[in-house]
Protein backbone atom coordinates (compact mmCIF):
# COMPACT_ATOMS: atom_id res chain seq x y z
CA UNK A 1 0.00 0.00 0.00
CA UNK A 2 2.58 2.39 1.10
CA UNK A 3 4.69 1.67 -2.61
CA UNK A 4 1.53 2.52 -4.36
CA UNK A 5 1.79 5.20 -6.12
CA UNK A 6 -0.27 8.21 -5.30
CA UNK A 7 -0.51 11.76 -7.92
CA UNK A 8 -2.10 14.84 -5.91
CA UNK A 9 -2.74 17.67 -6.81
CA UNK A 10 -4.88 20.81 -5.01
CA UNK A 11 -6.80 23.44 -6.97
CA UNK A 12 -8.28 26.93 -4.88
CA UNK A 13 -11.78 27.78 -6.33
CA UNK A 14 -13.49 30.63 -5.30
CA UNK A 15 -17.14 31.29 -4.77
CA UNK A 16 -18.89 33.22 -7.63
CA UNK A 17 -16.41 33.31 -9.69
CA UNK A 18 -17.86 32.80 -13.09
CA UNK A 19 -15.45 33.49 -14.83
CA UNK A 20 -12.71 30.73 -13.91
CA UNK A 21 -16.18 28.12 -13.34
CA UNK A 22 -14.88 24.63 -14.38
CA UNK A 23 -11.28 25.09 -14.88
CA UNK A 24 -10.51 22.93 -12.28
CA UNK A 25 -12.52 20.25 -13.79
CA UNK A 26 -11.37 20.79 -16.92
CA UNK A 27 -7.48 20.50 -15.85
CA UNK A 28 -8.23 17.44 -14.02
CA UNK A 29 -9.39 16.04 -17.39
CA UNK A 30 -6.40 16.73 -18.96
CA UNK A 31 -3.81 14.85 -15.94
CA UNK A 32 -6.70 11.83 -15.98
CA UNK A 33 -6.10 11.65 -19.95
CA UNK A 34 -1.95 11.61 -19.67
CA UNK A 35 -2.37 9.06 -16.98
CA UNK A 36 -4.27 6.86 -19.40
CA UNK A 37 -7.78 6.71 -17.90
CA UNK A 38 -10.51 5.02 -19.72
CA UNK A 39 -12.54 7.65 -21.57
CA UNK A 40 -16.11 6.71 -20.36
CA UNK A 41 -13.98 6.69 -16.53
CA UNK A 42 -12.64 10.11 -17.30
CA UNK A 43 -16.16 11.16 -18.26
CA UNK A 44 -17.79 10.43 -15.28
CA UNK A 45 -15.24 11.95 -12.76
CA UNK A 46 -15.31 14.77 -14.82
CA UNK A 47 -19.55 15.63 -14.67
CA UNK A 48 -18.89 15.01 -10.90
CA UNK A 49 -16.03 17.06 -10.40
CA UNK A 50 -17.59 19.17 -12.32
CA UNK A 51 -20.95 19.61 -10.10
CA UNK A 52 -18.81 19.64 -7.54
CA UNK A 53 -16.81 22.68 -8.71
CA UNK A 54 -19.88 24.51 -9.96
CA UNK A 55 -21.52 24.09 -6.27
CA UNK A 56 -18.55 25.57 -4.80
CA UNK A 57 -19.27 28.68 -7.29
CA UNK A 58 -22.72 28.79 -6.67
CA UNK A 59 -23.29 28.54 -2.85
CA UNK A 60 -19.66 29.29 -1.15
CA UNK A 61 -17.27 31.27 -0.85
CA UNK A 62 -14.41 29.67 -1.68
CA UNK A 63 -12.68 26.02 -1.39
CA UNK A 64 -9.82 23.62 -2.37
CA UNK A 65 -10.12 20.66 -5.03
CA UNK A 66 -8.00 17.90 -4.05
CA UNK A 67 -7.07 15.24 -6.96
CA UNK A 68 -5.81 11.76 -5.85
CA UNK A 69 -4.86 9.20 -8.39
CA UNK A 70 -3.61 5.81 -7.38
CA UNK A 71 -3.72 2.82 -9.51
CA UNK A 72 -6.89 1.92 -7.98
CA UNK A 73 -8.74 4.77 -8.15
CA UNK A 74 -9.29 8.68 -8.20
CA UNK A 75 -10.61 10.28 -4.89
CA UNK A 76 -11.57 13.67 -5.51
CA UNK A 77 -12.53 16.17 -2.04
CA UNK A 78 -13.68 19.27 -2.13
CA UNK A 79 -13.69 20.82 0.98
CA UNK A 80 -15.67 24.62 0.86
CA UNK A 81 -16.13 27.53 3.54
CA UNK A 82 -19.68 28.28 3.01
CA UNK A 83 -22.91 27.91 4.58
CA UNK A 84 -23.18 24.28 4.93
CA UNK A 85 -25.84 22.12 3.97
CA UNK A 86 -28.46 21.77 6.79
CA UNK A 87 -30.30 18.93 5.62
CA UNK A 88 -27.99 16.84 3.54
CA UNK A 89 -31.11 14.03 2.83
CA UNK A 90 -32.96 16.35 1.82
CA UNK A 91 -30.11 17.89 -0.67
CA UNK A 92 -29.06 14.58 -2.09
CA UNK A 93 -33.36 14.36 -3.33
CA UNK A 94 -33.39 14.89 -7.02
CA UNK A 95 -34.96 18.18 -7.58
CA UNK A 96 -34.50 19.98 -4.29
CA UNK A 97 -32.87 23.07 -4.32
CA UNK A 98 -32.16 26.24 -2.32
CA UNK A 99 -30.97 28.12 -5.23
CA UNK A 100 -31.79 31.62 -5.15
CA UNK A 101 -33.82 33.61 -8.63
CA UNK A 102 -30.51 34.60 -10.03
CA UNK A 103 -28.43 31.32 -9.95
CA UNK A 104 -31.63 29.71 -12.00
CA UNK A 105 -31.79 32.81 -14.29
CA UNK A 106 -28.12 31.50 -14.87
CA UNK A 107 -29.53 27.88 -16.08
CA UNK A 108 -28.43 26.56 -12.98
CA UNK A 109 -30.19 25.60 -9.25
CA UNK A 110 -31.87 22.66 -10.94
CA UNK A 111 -31.45 20.58 -8.28
CA UNK A 112 -29.51 17.67 -10.02
CA UNK A 113 -25.92 19.01 -8.68
CA UNK A 114 -25.54 16.23 -5.88
CA UNK A 115 -27.42 13.81 -7.44
CA UNK A 116 -25.19 13.79 -10.44
CA UNK A 117 -22.41 13.54 -8.75
CA UNK A 118 -24.09 10.18 -6.27
CA UNK A 119 -24.80 8.92 -9.75
CA UNK A 120 -21.39 9.44 -11.35
CA UNK A 121 -18.98 8.39 -8.37
CA UNK A 122 -18.76 4.95 -7.06
CA UNK A 123 -18.63 6.37 -3.32
CA UNK A 124 -19.66 9.88 -2.43
CA UNK A 125 -19.22 11.17 1.33
CA UNK A 126 -20.82 14.12 2.55
CA UNK A 127 -19.97 16.27 6.00
CA UNK A 128 -21.42 19.50 6.57
CA UNK A 129 -21.61 22.25 9.05
CA UNK A 130 -23.56 24.40 8.94
CA UNK A 131 -22.38 27.86 9.17
CA UNK A 132 -19.03 26.18 8.53
CA UNK A 133 -18.90 24.61 5.07
CA UNK A 134 -19.10 21.05 3.73
CA UNK A 135 -16.66 18.44 2.84
CA UNK A 136 -17.65 16.27 -0.03
CA UNK A 137 -15.22 13.21 -0.65
CA UNK A 138 -16.13 11.35 -4.17
CA UNK A 139 -14.65 7.99 -5.70
CA UNK A 140 -14.32 6.37 -8.72
CA UNK A 141 -13.20 2.94 -8.98
CA UNK A 142 -10.42 2.41 -12.03
CA UNK B 1 -3.86 3.71 -40.23
CA UNK B 2 -0.11 4.03 -38.99
CA UNK B 3 1.35 6.92 -40.26
CA UNK B 4 -0.76 10.21 -40.13
CA UNK B 5 -1.21 12.00 -43.56
CA UNK B 6 -1.33 15.82 -42.97
CA UNK B 7 -2.41 18.94 -43.90
CA UNK B 8 0.58 20.48 -43.59
CA UNK B 9 4.24 19.35 -43.68
CA UNK B 10 7.32 21.73 -42.70
CA UNK B 11 10.19 22.72 -45.27
CA UNK B 12 13.37 22.23 -42.89
CA UNK B 13 15.40 24.18 -45.22
CA UNK B 14 13.34 27.55 -45.10
CA UNK B 15 12.41 27.04 -41.58
CA UNK B 16 14.46 29.61 -39.07
CA UNK B 17 12.81 28.65 -36.18
CA UNK B 18 10.84 31.59 -35.73
CA UNK B 19 8.78 30.11 -33.50
CA UNK B 20 5.21 31.33 -34.30
CA UNK B 21 4.05 28.04 -35.36
CA UNK B 22 4.93 26.36 -31.71
CA UNK B 23 2.46 29.16 -29.75
CA UNK B 24 -0.12 28.96 -32.29
CA UNK B 25 -0.91 25.49 -32.21
CA UNK B 26 -3.59 24.43 -29.92
CA UNK B 27 -2.59 21.08 -29.87
CA UNK B 28 0.59 21.62 -28.57
CA UNK B 29 1.80 19.29 -31.65
CA UNK B 30 5.11 21.58 -32.34
CA UNK B 31 8.38 21.50 -31.22
CA UNK B 32 11.45 23.43 -32.29
CA UNK B 33 14.49 21.14 -32.14
CA UNK B 34 18.01 21.82 -33.00
CA UNK B 35 16.51 25.20 -34.55
CA UNK B 36 14.04 23.31 -36.73
CA UNK B 37 10.09 23.19 -35.98
CA UNK B 38 8.95 19.59 -36.16
CA UNK B 39 5.34 18.50 -36.12
CA UNK B 40 4.14 15.49 -33.49
CA UNK B 41 2.43 13.49 -36.16
CA UNK B 42 -0.15 12.12 -33.30
CA UNK B 43 -1.03 15.50 -32.24
CA UNK B 44 -2.11 17.43 -35.16
CA UNK B 45 -5.30 17.89 -35.92
CA UNK B 46 -4.54 19.45 -40.00
CA UNK B 47 -6.36 23.06 -38.28
CA UNK B 48 -3.36 24.89 -40.49
CA UNK B 49 -3.01 27.50 -38.29
CA UNK B 50 0.77 27.02 -38.34
CA UNK B 51 1.07 27.57 -42.19
CA UNK B 52 -1.09 31.08 -41.63
CA UNK B 53 1.57 32.58 -39.19
CA UNK B 54 4.57 31.06 -40.34
CA UNK B 55 6.62 34.00 -41.61
CA UNK B 56 9.10 32.05 -43.80
CA UNK B 57 6.26 29.90 -45.74
CA UNK B 58 8.25 27.05 -44.21
CA UNK B 59 4.98 25.03 -43.71
CA UNK B 60 3.24 24.03 -46.46
CA UNK B 61 -0.24 23.24 -46.85
CA UNK B 62 -0.46 19.65 -48.90
CA UNK B 63 -2.84 20.34 -51.24
CA UNK B 64 -2.58 19.10 -54.99
CA UNK B 65 -1.20 20.98 -58.16
CA UNK B 66 -2.68 20.98 -61.37
CA UNK B 67 -0.24 18.81 -62.86
CA UNK B 68 -1.53 16.35 -60.64
CA UNK B 69 -4.26 15.73 -62.88
CA UNK B 70 -2.74 15.08 -65.92
CA UNK B 71 -3.71 11.58 -65.82
CA UNK B 72 -7.70 11.94 -66.02
CA UNK B 73 -8.86 12.61 -69.31
CA UNK B 74 -11.81 14.46 -68.06
CA UNK B 75 -11.54 16.72 -64.93
CA UNK B 76 -14.19 18.58 -63.01
CA UNK B 77 -13.66 21.10 -60.72
CA UNK B 78 -15.92 21.15 -57.65
CA UNK B 79 -16.37 24.08 -56.42
CA UNK B 80 -16.37 25.35 -52.68
CA UNK B 81 -18.98 28.15 -52.42
CA UNK B 82 -16.45 30.21 -50.42
CA UNK B 83 -15.05 30.48 -54.01
CA UNK B 84 -18.19 33.04 -54.78
CA UNK B 85 -16.94 35.11 -51.95
CA UNK B 86 -13.62 35.55 -53.09
CA UNK B 87 -14.10 37.66 -56.30
CA UNK B 88 -15.13 41.26 -56.75
CA UNK B 89 -19.00 41.39 -55.69
CA UNK B 90 -20.22 41.65 -59.00
CA UNK B 91 -18.49 38.12 -60.12
CA UNK B 92 -21.50 36.08 -60.30
CA UNK B 93 -21.19 32.27 -59.24
CA UNK B 94 -22.38 31.33 -63.03
CA UNK B 95 -19.36 33.45 -64.11
CA UNK B 96 -17.04 31.41 -61.85
CA UNK B 97 -18.63 28.13 -63.72
CA UNK B 98 -17.62 29.78 -66.77
CA UNK B 99 -14.06 30.75 -66.09
CA UNK B 100 -13.20 27.68 -64.65
CA UNK B 101 -13.99 25.90 -67.79
CA UNK B 102 -11.51 28.70 -69.78
CA UNK B 103 -8.72 27.98 -67.37
CA UNK B 104 -8.95 24.29 -68.65
CA UNK B 105 -11.12 22.04 -66.78
CA UNK B 106 -13.50 20.65 -68.60
CA UNK B 107 -16.66 21.15 -66.11
CA UNK B 108 -17.06 22.85 -63.31
CA UNK B 109 -19.74 21.52 -60.54
CA UNK B 110 -20.99 23.75 -57.66
CA UNK B 111 -21.15 22.35 -53.93
CA UNK B 112 -23.86 24.97 -52.62
CA UNK B 113 -26.57 22.81 -54.32
CA UNK B 114 -25.41 19.67 -52.06
CA UNK B 115 -24.95 21.60 -49.63
CA UNK B 116 -28.88 22.49 -49.57
CA UNK B 117 -29.93 19.09 -49.82
CA UNK B 118 -27.21 17.62 -46.67
CA UNK B 119 -29.24 19.95 -44.57
CA UNK B 120 -32.25 18.34 -45.34
CA UNK B 121 -30.48 14.62 -44.72
CA UNK B 122 -29.44 16.23 -41.30
CA UNK B 123 -33.49 17.59 -40.57
CA UNK B 124 -34.34 14.59 -41.44
CA UNK B 125 -32.22 12.68 -39.37
CA UNK B 126 -32.60 15.18 -36.20
CA UNK B 127 -36.37 14.66 -36.60
CA UNK B 128 -35.84 10.55 -36.10
CA UNK B 129 -33.19 10.48 -33.57
CA UNK B 130 -33.91 9.48 -29.88
CA UNK B 131 -30.28 8.93 -28.49
CA UNK B 132 -28.16 11.56 -26.29
CA UNK B 133 -27.72 15.54 -27.37
CA UNK B 134 -26.41 17.62 -29.10
CA UNK B 135 -25.51 16.05 -32.35
CA UNK B 136 -22.34 17.95 -33.91
CA UNK B 137 -21.67 18.55 -37.22
CA UNK B 138 -18.89 16.63 -38.67
CA UNK B 139 -18.20 18.47 -41.48
CA UNK B 140 -14.82 20.06 -40.39
CA UNK B 141 -12.17 17.65 -41.04
CA UNK B 142 -10.18 19.60 -38.33
CA UNK B 143 -13.27 19.16 -35.53
CA UNK B 144 -13.25 15.20 -36.25
CA UNK B 145 -9.50 15.43 -35.63
CA UNK B 146 -10.13 17.03 -32.45
CA UNK B 147 -13.06 14.94 -31.42
CA UNK B 148 -11.00 12.26 -32.61
CA UNK B 149 -8.21 13.02 -30.25
CA UNK B 150 -9.15 14.80 -27.18
CA UNK B 151 -13.09 14.55 -26.73
CA UNK B 152 -13.39 10.29 -27.57
CA UNK B 153 -16.14 9.97 -25.74
CA UNK B 154 -18.37 12.33 -28.06
CA UNK B 155 -17.64 10.47 -31.46
CA UNK B 156 -21.10 8.93 -31.22
CA UNK B 157 -22.55 12.27 -31.64
CA UNK B 158 -21.06 13.18 -34.88
CA UNK B 159 -23.75 12.62 -37.30
CA UNK B 160 -22.93 10.30 -39.97
CA UNK B 161 -24.47 12.06 -42.87
CA UNK B 162 -21.68 12.65 -45.77
CA UNK B 163 -19.89 16.20 -46.33
CA UNK B 164 -21.51 17.91 -49.36
CA UNK B 165 -18.92 17.64 -51.32
CA UNK B 166 -18.61 14.56 -51.25
CA UNK B 167 -22.13 14.01 -51.97
CA UNK B 168 -21.45 16.16 -55.00
CA UNK B 169 -18.46 14.42 -56.26
CA UNK B 170 -20.16 11.13 -56.26
CA UNK B 171 -23.55 12.61 -58.28
CA UNK B 172 -21.52 14.54 -60.77
CA UNK B 173 -19.10 12.09 -61.48
CA UNK B 174 -21.48 9.51 -61.92
CA UNK B 175 -23.78 11.96 -64.38
CA UNK B 176 -20.40 12.16 -66.35
CA UNK B 177 -19.68 8.61 -66.78
CA UNK B 178 -23.07 8.37 -68.18
CA UNK B 179 -22.74 11.11 -70.65
CA UNK B 180 -19.61 10.71 -72.44
CA UNK B 181 -19.10 6.57 -71.22
CA UNK B 182 -15.67 6.99 -69.33
CA UNK B 183 -14.77 4.94 -66.90
CA UNK B 184 -13.90 6.04 -63.57
CA UNK B 185 -10.35 6.35 -63.22
CA UNK B 186 -11.02 8.67 -66.11
CA UNK B 187 -12.32 11.17 -64.48
CA UNK B 188 -11.26 13.43 -62.16
CA UNK B 189 -13.05 15.40 -59.29
CA UNK B 190 -11.01 17.99 -58.14
CA UNK B 191 -11.85 20.03 -54.80
CA UNK B 192 -10.97 23.93 -54.66
CA UNK B 193 -10.51 23.93 -51.25
CA UNK B 194 -10.40 27.20 -49.04
CA UNK B 195 -8.47 24.73 -46.00
CA UNK B 196 -5.64 21.96 -46.21
CA UNK B 197 -8.36 20.35 -43.82
CA UNK B 198 -10.62 19.14 -46.41
CA UNK B 199 -6.97 17.07 -48.13
CA UNK B 200 -7.11 14.76 -44.93
CA UNK B 201 -10.31 14.17 -45.31
CA UNK B 202 -9.76 13.40 -48.85
CA UNK B 203 -7.30 11.03 -48.53
CA UNK B 204 -8.79 9.34 -45.32
CA UNK B 205 -12.30 10.11 -45.13
CA UNK B 206 -14.25 9.48 -41.87
CA UNK B 207 -16.48 6.34 -42.12
CA UNK B 208 -15.15 5.05 -44.99
CA UNK B 209 -13.01 3.68 -47.36
CA UNK B 210 -12.24 6.44 -50.26
CA UNK B 211 -13.26 9.54 -51.17
CA UNK B 212 -15.32 10.67 -54.36
CA UNK B 213 -12.93 13.71 -54.65
CA UNK B 214 -9.12 13.13 -56.26
CA UNK B 215 -7.48 15.70 -55.21
CA UNK B 216 -7.87 19.22 -53.83
CA UNK B 217 -6.76 22.91 -55.30
CA UNK B 218 -6.19 25.51 -53.06
CA UNK B 219 -8.24 28.53 -53.51
CA UNK B 220 -5.23 30.62 -53.38
CA UNK B 221 -3.92 28.82 -56.19
CA UNK B 222 -6.52 29.19 -58.28
CA UNK B 223 -7.19 32.94 -57.48
CA UNK B 224 -5.21 34.52 -59.85
CA UNK B 225 -5.90 32.45 -62.95
CA UNK B 226 -9.45 32.93 -61.95
CA UNK B 227 -9.34 36.44 -62.05
CA UNK B 228 -7.39 36.85 -65.05
CA UNK B 229 -10.27 34.83 -66.53
CA UNK B 230 -13.20 36.67 -65.36
CA UNK B 231 -11.65 39.73 -66.14
CA UNK B 232 -11.70 40.10 -69.80
CA UNK B 233 -14.90 37.70 -69.59
CA UNK B 234 -18.01 38.82 -71.97
CA UNK B 235 -21.86 38.30 -70.71
CA UNK B 236 -22.28 36.04 -73.55
CA UNK B 237 -19.83 33.25 -71.60
CA UNK B 238 -21.68 33.11 -69.06
CA UNK B 239 -24.81 32.01 -70.85
CA UNK B 240 -23.95 28.56 -70.68
CA UNK B 241 -22.82 28.00 -67.48
CA UNK B 242 -25.93 27.29 -64.57
CA UNK B 243 -27.37 29.62 -62.01
CA UNK B 244 -26.91 28.62 -57.86
CA UNK B 245 -29.07 29.31 -55.87
CA UNK B 246 -30.28 27.53 -52.23
CA UNK B 247 -29.26 28.19 -49.10
CA UNK B 248 -26.59 26.16 -49.36
CA UNK B 249 -25.18 29.15 -50.36
CA UNK B 250 -24.79 30.53 -46.79
CA UNK B 251 -23.05 27.04 -45.76
CA UNK B 252 -19.28 28.74 -45.90
CA UNK B 253 -20.44 31.10 -43.60
CA UNK B 254 -19.99 30.60 -39.34
CA UNK B 255 -23.75 29.76 -38.53
CA UNK B 256 -25.16 29.24 -42.50
CA UNK B 257 -25.58 25.46 -41.58
CA UNK B 258 -27.86 26.20 -38.84
CA UNK B 259 -29.93 28.90 -40.41
CA UNK B 260 -30.23 26.39 -43.48
CA UNK B 261 -31.33 23.24 -40.91
CA UNK B 262 -35.38 23.42 -39.77
CA UNK B 263 -34.27 22.60 -36.22
CA UNK B 264 -34.91 24.96 -34.00
CA UNK B 265 -32.24 24.41 -31.22
CA UNK B 266 -29.20 24.65 -32.70
CA UNK B 267 -25.88 26.89 -32.30
CA UNK B 268 -23.05 27.25 -34.29
CA UNK B 269 -19.97 27.50 -33.03
CA UNK B 270 -16.34 28.95 -34.73
CA UNK B 271 -12.78 28.83 -33.62
CA UNK B 272 -10.65 25.98 -32.03
CA UNK B 273 -11.09 27.65 -27.94
CA UNK B 274 -14.77 28.29 -28.12
CA UNK B 275 -15.29 25.05 -29.75
CA UNK B 276 -13.29 23.02 -27.33
CA UNK B 277 -15.31 24.99 -24.57
CA UNK B 278 -18.58 23.99 -25.55
CA UNK B 279 -16.90 20.33 -26.11
CA UNK B 280 -16.32 20.46 -22.41
CA UNK B 281 -19.86 22.03 -21.78
CA UNK B 282 -20.83 18.74 -23.41
CA UNK B 283 -18.78 16.25 -21.61
CA UNK B 284 -19.99 17.98 -18.30
CA UNK B 285 -23.46 17.11 -19.42
CA UNK B 286 -24.60 20.13 -20.47
CA UNK B 287 -26.41 21.74 -23.45
CA UNK B 288 -28.91 18.71 -23.55
CA UNK B 289 -31.36 20.89 -24.40
CA UNK B 290 -29.45 22.12 -28.13
CA UNK B 291 -30.02 19.22 -31.31
CA UNK B 292 -27.31 20.56 -33.18
CA UNK B 293 -24.04 22.32 -32.69
CA UNK B 294 -22.46 23.03 -35.97
CA UNK B 295 -18.66 23.66 -35.71
CA UNK B 296 -16.04 24.97 -37.26
CA UNK B 297 -12.45 25.25 -37.07
CA UNK B 298 -12.13 28.48 -38.30
CA UNK B 299 -13.55 31.66 -36.11
CA UNK B 300 -15.54 33.00 -39.46
CA UNK B 301 -16.12 29.44 -40.48
CA UNK B 302 -14.95 28.20 -43.88
CA UNK B 303 -15.33 31.64 -45.18
CA UNK B 304 -11.82 32.07 -43.37
CA UNK B 305 -10.11 28.91 -44.09
CA UNK B 306 -6.42 29.27 -44.23
CA UNK B 307 -6.40 28.94 -48.08
CA UNK B 308 -8.36 31.35 -48.94
CA UNK B 309 -7.33 34.91 -50.14
CA UNK B 310 -10.31 37.52 -49.09
CA UNK B 311 -10.86 39.16 -45.70
CA UNK B 312 -12.91 36.63 -44.44
CA UNK B 313 -15.14 39.62 -43.18
CA UNK B 314 -15.25 40.71 -46.63
CA UNK B 315 -15.85 36.71 -47.65
CA UNK B 316 -18.85 37.08 -44.82
CA UNK B 317 -20.25 39.91 -46.21
CA UNK B 318 -20.44 38.91 -50.21
CA UNK B 319 -21.71 35.62 -48.93
CA UNK B 320 -24.78 36.81 -47.04
CA UNK B 321 -25.35 39.32 -49.97
CA UNK B 322 -25.82 35.84 -52.57
CA UNK B 323 -27.63 34.17 -49.63
CA UNK B 324 -29.94 36.85 -49.71
CA UNK B 325 -30.14 37.31 -53.67
CA UNK B 326 -30.39 33.71 -54.53
CA UNK B 327 -30.85 31.47 -50.90
CA UNK B 328 -34.28 31.92 -51.51
CA UNK B 329 -34.92 29.32 -54.62
CA UNK B 330 -34.45 25.89 -52.84
CA UNK B 331 -31.72 24.10 -55.03
CA UNK B 332 -33.61 20.97 -55.43
CA UNK B 333 -37.02 20.20 -55.03
CA UNK B 334 -36.99 18.94 -50.71
CA UNK B 335 -39.34 16.07 -51.36
CA UNK B 336 -36.89 14.42 -53.47
CA UNK B 337 -34.18 14.72 -51.23
CA UNK B 338 -35.99 13.37 -48.42
CA UNK B 339 -36.79 10.51 -50.37
CA UNK B 340 -33.43 10.09 -51.45
CA UNK B 341 -32.47 10.27 -47.68
CA UNK B 342 -34.76 7.78 -46.89
CA UNK B 343 -32.89 5.52 -49.47
CA UNK B 344 -29.70 6.13 -47.21
CA UNK B 345 -28.15 8.07 -49.83
CA UNK B 346 -26.75 10.59 -47.10
CA UNK B 347 -25.61 7.97 -44.81
CA UNK B 348 -22.27 6.92 -43.96
CA UNK B 349 -22.69 3.96 -42.08
CA UNK B 350 -19.08 3.40 -40.84
CA UNK B 351 -17.42 4.30 -37.37
CA UNK B 352 -15.23 6.93 -36.53
CA UNK B 353 -12.37 5.72 -34.78
CA UNK B 354 -11.18 7.65 -31.76
CA UNK B 355 -7.26 8.23 -32.36
CA UNK B 356 -6.79 9.22 -28.39
CA UNK B 357 -3.45 10.89 -27.17
CA UNK B 358 -1.34 8.55 -26.02
CA UNK B 359 -0.88 8.54 -22.42
CA UNK B 360 2.64 9.31 -20.29
CA UNK B 361 2.55 5.68 -20.10
CA UNK B 362 0.78 2.45 -20.97
CA UNK B 363 1.11 0.99 -17.33
CA UNK B 364 -1.22 3.20 -15.35
CA UNK B 365 1.45 3.10 -12.24
CA UNK B 366 4.57 4.63 -14.23
CA UNK B 367 2.10 6.61 -15.70
CA UNK B 368 1.24 8.36 -12.05
CA UNK B 369 4.95 7.90 -11.31
CA UNK B 370 5.33 10.14 -14.45
CA UNK B 371 2.86 12.36 -13.80
CA UNK B 372 4.30 12.78 -10.48
CA UNK B 373 7.14 14.04 -12.19
CA UNK B 374 6.18 16.43 -14.68
CA UNK B 375 4.60 18.34 -11.78
CA UNK B 376 8.07 17.94 -9.52
CA UNK B 377 9.55 19.82 -12.52
CA UNK B 378 6.42 21.65 -13.22
CA UNK B 379 7.52 23.26 -9.66
CA UNK B 380 11.13 24.26 -10.25
CA UNK B 381 10.17 25.68 -13.94
CA UNK B 382 9.44 29.31 -14.32
CA UNK B 383 5.96 29.13 -15.23
CA UNK B 384 6.32 31.91 -18.06
CA UNK B 385 5.71 29.65 -21.24
CA UNK B 386 8.48 31.96 -22.80
CA UNK B 387 8.54 28.62 -25.82
CA UNK B 388 12.28 29.26 -25.48
CA UNK B 389 13.15 25.48 -24.88
CA UNK B 390 11.32 24.64 -28.04
CA UNK B 391 7.91 23.29 -26.43
CA UNK B 392 5.10 25.71 -26.10
CA UNK B 393 4.59 26.23 -22.46
CA UNK B 394 6.11 25.27 -19.36
CA UNK B 395 3.74 21.92 -19.00
CA UNK B 396 4.62 20.62 -22.32
CA UNK B 397 8.40 20.91 -21.49
CA UNK B 398 7.79 19.21 -18.54
CA UNK B 399 6.28 16.18 -20.07
CA UNK B 400 8.70 16.24 -22.74
CA UNK B 401 11.39 15.76 -20.06
CA UNK B 402 10.02 13.38 -17.62
CA UNK B 403 9.35 10.95 -21.51
CA UNK B 404 12.88 12.00 -22.78
CA UNK B 405 12.26 14.13 -25.22
CA UNK B 406 14.40 17.23 -23.98
CA UNK B 407 17.16 17.33 -21.41
CA UNK B 408 15.94 19.57 -18.27
CA UNK B 409 19.03 21.94 -19.33
CA UNK B 410 17.22 23.77 -22.93
CA UNK B 411 15.18 25.30 -20.56
CA UNK B 412 17.25 28.45 -20.80
CA UNK B 413 15.47 30.58 -17.42
CA UNK B 414 17.08 27.74 -14.95
CA UNK B 415 20.27 27.59 -16.45
CA UNK B 416 20.80 31.05 -16.41
CA UNK B 417 19.79 31.39 -12.42
CA UNK B 418 22.04 28.17 -11.83
CA UNK B 419 25.07 29.91 -13.95
CA UNK B 420 26.81 31.24 -10.78
CA UNK B 421 26.81 27.98 -8.09
CA UNK B 422 27.37 25.45 -11.61
CA UNK B 423 30.09 27.77 -14.08
CA UNK B 424 32.13 25.49 -15.27
CA UNK B 425 30.28 22.61 -14.98
CA UNK B 426 27.45 23.38 -17.06
CA UNK B 427 28.54 21.67 -20.21
CA UNK B 428 26.81 17.79 -19.68
CA UNK B 429 23.90 17.50 -21.54
CA UNK B 430 23.59 13.48 -21.62
CA UNK B 431 20.33 13.74 -19.79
Amino acid sequence: MSNEPVFCQRFEISGKDFINAGKASTTIKAILREIGIQPAVIRRAAIACYEAEMNVVLYARKAIIELRVTPQEIRIRVEDEGDGIPDVGLAMQPGYSTASDEIREMGFGAGMGLPNIKNNADTLQIHSVVGRGTTLEMAIGL
Amino acid sequence: MDGYFHSVRIAPERCTGSMACLKVCPTEAIRVRRGKAAILEDRCIDCGECARVCPRNAIVPQTSSFTDFARFQYTIALISPVLYGQLRKEVMPRTIVAALRKIGFDEACDVACASEAVSTAVDEYLASYRGPLPLLSPFCPTIVRLIQARYPDLIDLLIPIDSPMEIAARDIRQKKMKELGLRREEIGVIYLTPCPAKMVAIKYPPRKKKSHIDGAIAISDIYHPLLAATSDMSGDACKDGQSVTGSGLGWPVLGGQVLSLRAERSLAVGGLDDVERILEEIENGKLGDIQYVECHACPQGCCGGSLTVDNPYVTRGKMLSLLARFGGTPCQDRETVRELYHRNYFSLPGKISSRPLAPLDQDIAKAIEKRKRVQEICRVLPQINCGACGAPTCLSFAEDVVLDQAPLQDCVVLMARQAPSEAGSGKDHAA
